[in-house]
């Protein structure tokens, strides 16, 4: 199951042997240059890494872009709509330099622009979502890994049932119960939340079953022992000695946790119970764009793409930061 | 190892949606082909709403088997436990009640013709007390005569709610000194139930709490067709009915499929007035079908009828206009529902008439109209009661004809009139798996903002809507659901059947409301008087004049008078748009030869 990253523990500590023999051009080379290095030379990955700097960068400044290139993203343009059969009367679901992505049928609003704000909410959702499980997965995985015995046993029953969890099913009903307000936040702002906190909450055994695992390994090493015979407390070790260790591993699937849960945030929105109208998301998109798609599939194309080249580009680079991180776990 | 799980579940509920949609395409394109190809030889040239008003394909060639299709269940056939529409609509042709809507096309089939009875109800005491008087010669399929006995019986056996929860509660909530919680499975004998007599074996008589001059629409209704004790199983009476119509049960499974032919003890001589032709020597019912499935078929000459009449899925009906001659096959007939919002006078500043009518003003109609499907979904509604009710009036108080996108100005001006200028905040509700209503409410935030009312939307569970949401008063005042969004349909075509319920202010109760909040002195009075008007003329003005009382409160933003599109194959005879049950009408079709 788990092949552990043998990193070498403390590298960018140790003084490396090489510069003692007086060669200019070999240097000592930290964990993070070396990985760069072979990162650099991954074209996919970094494609990759450009195409979500970019889409971070289009969700962020979204208001400004469609201020420039599109319309409001809740302004009707019936006008632009046939009123019999409902669909945009320009032919390609009425792509134009006006509404580059085209028009939703029925109320004509500008697909670009809800394509862009819907980036906001996905992108968000996710991120929040990646950083609750990778702060749970972590802790709980360096907790159960370095202590053993009844903790470990303990923590990874505790995973197990998590994993056993019908994460879908749960979601639909507890999003489908959300009050009014509660927590002080109200409306968007607690849907948001709420789906974060399920998405978050019930991923972490994931991380955490690698953490655990890197752990294992990492506590049985010399500079551990050398460091709790010094003394050391636990809190000290597992925060100063295994953390920095870790990273590695966590970066990763963190980055490959991320599309996952676009994905899923989707999948809420497509079965209804997303974020609330008018707000644009694209698995909600995606859901109206099912019912057309006999007379206008183009409507289908934007929502789709959107998920598409955002969970590829997520998956391409986590896979190339994996492969330079640790070239032995391909 | 990677998170795969979680995506494969993500993935797959995106995908397995999204597939089961690809295959839809895929048999839908071969169906429309077949359709094509097949209606060749056809006799009559189809042509778009040729069954609206005129019967299409007249025959009077009997045989065949007449096909139906239905996507679902019934709530049940037993006519003393059912409400659907449907239903009422089919059974014709295994029930016989006292009075019946005719089959016939157009108006007439808004009409109450004696079926069982030899005459309408005869009121006297104040409409108190209605007696009916039975035809000769009636039987039921095992040919024992139908008595006025067994009619007071099916009527008696489904007041009691909790055996049959289905039906409507008419009976129970108008025959007068019913005891609490009746029930002929502990009074064999009917000895408790005092308000319906029958003094021989001709005559049935009921007595009503208080006057109510349109008691024919109670004894058309399914429970008034008669159920011989002996043969009374209760909650399995549905897996046998006994007929008393031109048609007898030969299966029935619940969920999957029914088949029927004829009842040879029913004589058509004792039928002369109920328009029933009964041409196909079969009927079946495929039940449980998939509604796209359903609409590929009738396509494709797989089914001859979509028994539940409300036209076809949103996905279909773009694919079949824009293909003229699959329109030509369609009827986009009329039916009695209208899709409003309720503008709720419990809900600050909408207690203020003005306010409500700047709303009224203000909103975009067009925008309401495309939200329901466009010209094919339905008119522009300028009133609450659909055209095809009796009663209705034409009127367009604010101007909706000639501002069908809103009238900024106008309502700018009632908003000044009703103290807020610059507008006010309110929140609309919608039933949260219904994307007509969500798109409703999107359309109205749009056009209410041009004026300054800013509309938050909120979704609610549909099955809960009445009960815990929009329709439980003390729910909607604290969470400020200003505009209401809902439909209705009519039980019957007539000012009671559609109005009573949502617009009488005294039938609001603490919950499951079907009335959200118009509370209007001068509609409660026009309702008190409507019921105690015999004649029937009189009594349709006076309905008209109600709907006009709820429209000058501006009490409700009137919407959309909803149409279907009822797809009519070719293998169908005799095809007309009932106005009673507003579909096909079923007791009246023929399969060609």
């Amino acid at each position: 199951m788990s092949s552990p990253v043998e990193l070498e523990p403390g590298g960018a500590m140790a003084p490396p042997e090489a510069v003692l023999e007086g060669a200019k051009h070999i240097e000592g080379r930290s964990l993070g240059q070396i990985a760069w290095t072979r990162l650099k030379r991954d074209k996919v990955a970094l494609t990759g890494g450009f195409i979500i700097i970019f889409l971070v960068i289009v969700a962020i400044f979204a208001p400004f872009i469609v201020s420039v290139l599109g319309h409001p993203p809740d302004e009707f343009h019936q006008e632009l709509i046939d009123p019999d059969l409902q669909v945009p009367t320009a032919p390609l679901g009425g792509v134009s330099w006006d509404f580059l992505f085209g028009l939703e049928p029925v109320n004509g609003r500008d697909l670009f622009s809800r394509i862009l704000y819907g980036s906001q909410i996905s992108l968000l959702i996710a991120f929040l979502a990646t950083i609750i499980s990778v702060f749970i997965g972590t802790i709980m995985g360096v907790v159960a890994g370095y202590f053993g015995g009844a903790t470990d046993a303990f923590i990874s029953r505790l995973m197990d049932i998590f994993l056993a969890f019908p994460l879908l099913v749960f979601a639909l009903a507890l999003v489908g119960v959300i009050p009014e307000s509660a927590f002080g936040l109200s409306g968007d702002s607690l849907r948001i939340a709420v789906i974060v906190f399920i998405i978050g909450f019930f991923n972490w055994p994931y991380i955490g079953r690698i953490v655990r695992g890197q752990t294992l390994s990492l506590r049985e090493r010399e500079f551990i022992d050398a460091s709790r015979s010094l003394g050391a407390r636990a809190s000290y070790i597992l925060r100063k000695d295994l953390l920095p260790n870790l990273i590695a591993p966590i970066l990763v699937y963190a980055t490959l946790l991320i599309p996952s849960n676009i994905l899923f945030e989707a999948a809420l929105s497509y079965l209804g119970v997303g974020v609330q109208a008018p707000r644009a998301t694209w698995g909600g998109m995606l859901a109206d764009a099912a019912k057309w798609y006999q007379i206008d599939p183009w409507f289908m194309l934007p929502p789709g793409l959107a998920i598409f080249v955002t969970v590829l580009a997520f998956n391409l680079f986590g896979d190339g930061l994996r492969d330079a991180l640790d070239p032995r776990s391909r | 190892m990677k998170n795969t799980r979680l995506m494969a579940v993500a993935a797959a509920a995106v995908l397995a949606l999204g597939l089961s949609a690809c295959g839809g395409s895929a048999s839908t394109g071969t169906g429309g082909s077949g359709s094509t190809g097949g209606s060749g030889g056809s006799s009559a040239a189809p042509a778009a709403d040729a069954a609206i008003g005129k019967i299409y394909n007249p025959s009077t060639t009997k045989g065949g088997t007449l096909r139906f299709g239905m996507a679902g269940d019934w709530d049940s056939v037993d006519p003393g436990d059912t409400y659907y529409g449907l239903s009422w609509n089919f059974l014709r042709n295994y029930a016989r009640t006292l009075v019946v809507f005719k089959a016939a096309p157009g108006a007439e089939g808004a009409k109450l013709v004696p079926d069982l009875a030899t005459s309408l109800g005869k009121p006297s005491d104040g409409n108190k007390t209605w007696t009916y008087t039975l035809r000769d010669g009636i039987k039921f399929e095992d040919g024992t005569p139908i008595t006025s006995k067994d009619i007071k019986y099916a009527v008696a056996r489904q007041l009691d709610k909790d055996t049959f929860p289905n039906g409507p509660t008419y009976f129970n909530d108008f025959l007068a000194d019913i005891p609490a919680g009746y029930s002929v499975y502990k009074d064999k004998n009917l000895d408790d139930l005092k308000s319906i007599e029958t003094p021989d074996d001709k005559t049935i008589i009921f007595k009503l709490k208080t006057g109510f001059s349109g008691f024919d629409y109670f004894a058309q209704l399914p429970a008034t067709a008669p159920v011989p004790v002996a043969k009374d199983t209760g909650t399995k009476y549905k897996e046998k009915v006994v007929s008393s119509g031109p048609y007898k049960f030969v299966s029935y499974s619940q969920g999957k499929n029914m088949e029927l032919d004829r009842n040879p003890n029913y004589d058509p001589k004792t039928d002369p007035e109920s328009g029933r032709l009964a041409l196909p020597d079969k009927l079946t019912v495929e039940l449980g079908l998939n509604a796209a499935d359903v609409d590929n078929r009738l396509q494709s000459g797989g089914l001859d009828v979509d028994i539940a009449g409300t036209g076809v899925q949103a996905e279909s009906q773009g694919k079949i206009l824009a293909d003229p001659t699959l329109k030509a096959k369609t009827d986009n007939a009329q039916a009695a529902r209208t899709w409003f919002s309720v503008l709720n006078s419990d809900v600050a500043p909408l207690d203020n008439v003005d306010c409500r009518k700047a709303v009224v003003l203000a909103y975009d109609k067009t925008g309401y109209q495309r939200a329901y499907g466009g010209n094919t979904g339905g008119a522009i509604a300028t009133s609450l009661m659909p055209p095809n009710v009796p009663g209705h009036a034409d009127f367009d108080l604010y101007n909706f004809k000639a501002k069908p996108q809103g009238d900024p100005e106008a309502a700018k001006a009632e908003l000044a009139k009703c103290g807020q200028p610059n507008g006010f905040e309110t929140n609309v509700s919608y039933r949260a798996e219904r994307p007509k209503e969500k798109a409703t409410a999107e359309s109205l935030q749009q056009s209410l903002a041009k004026v300054g009312i800013k509309l938050n939307i909120k979704a609610y569970p549909t099955a809960d809507y009445t009960k815990l949401y929009a329709g439980k008063p003390d729910y909607a005042k604290a969470n400020k659901l200003g505009v209401i969004i809902y439909g209705w349909g009519a039980d019957w075509p007539d000012g009671f059947g559609f109005l009573s319920q949502i617009v009488d202010s005294r039938v609001i109760r603490p919950s499951g409301n079907t009335n959200l909040g118009i509370k209007v002195p001068a509609v409660d009075a026009g309702i008190d008087q409507a019921m105690a008007e015999t004649d029937a003329t009189k009594r349709d003005t006076i309905w008209g004049n109600v709907d006009k009382s709820v429209m000058e409160a501006a009490a409700v933003i009137p919407g959309v008078w909803a149409k279907g599109l009822l797809f009519r194959p070719d293998t169908i005879t005799n095809v007309f748009v009932n106005d009673g049950f507003t579909m096909y009408d079923y007791a009246a079709m023929g399969v060609k030869q």
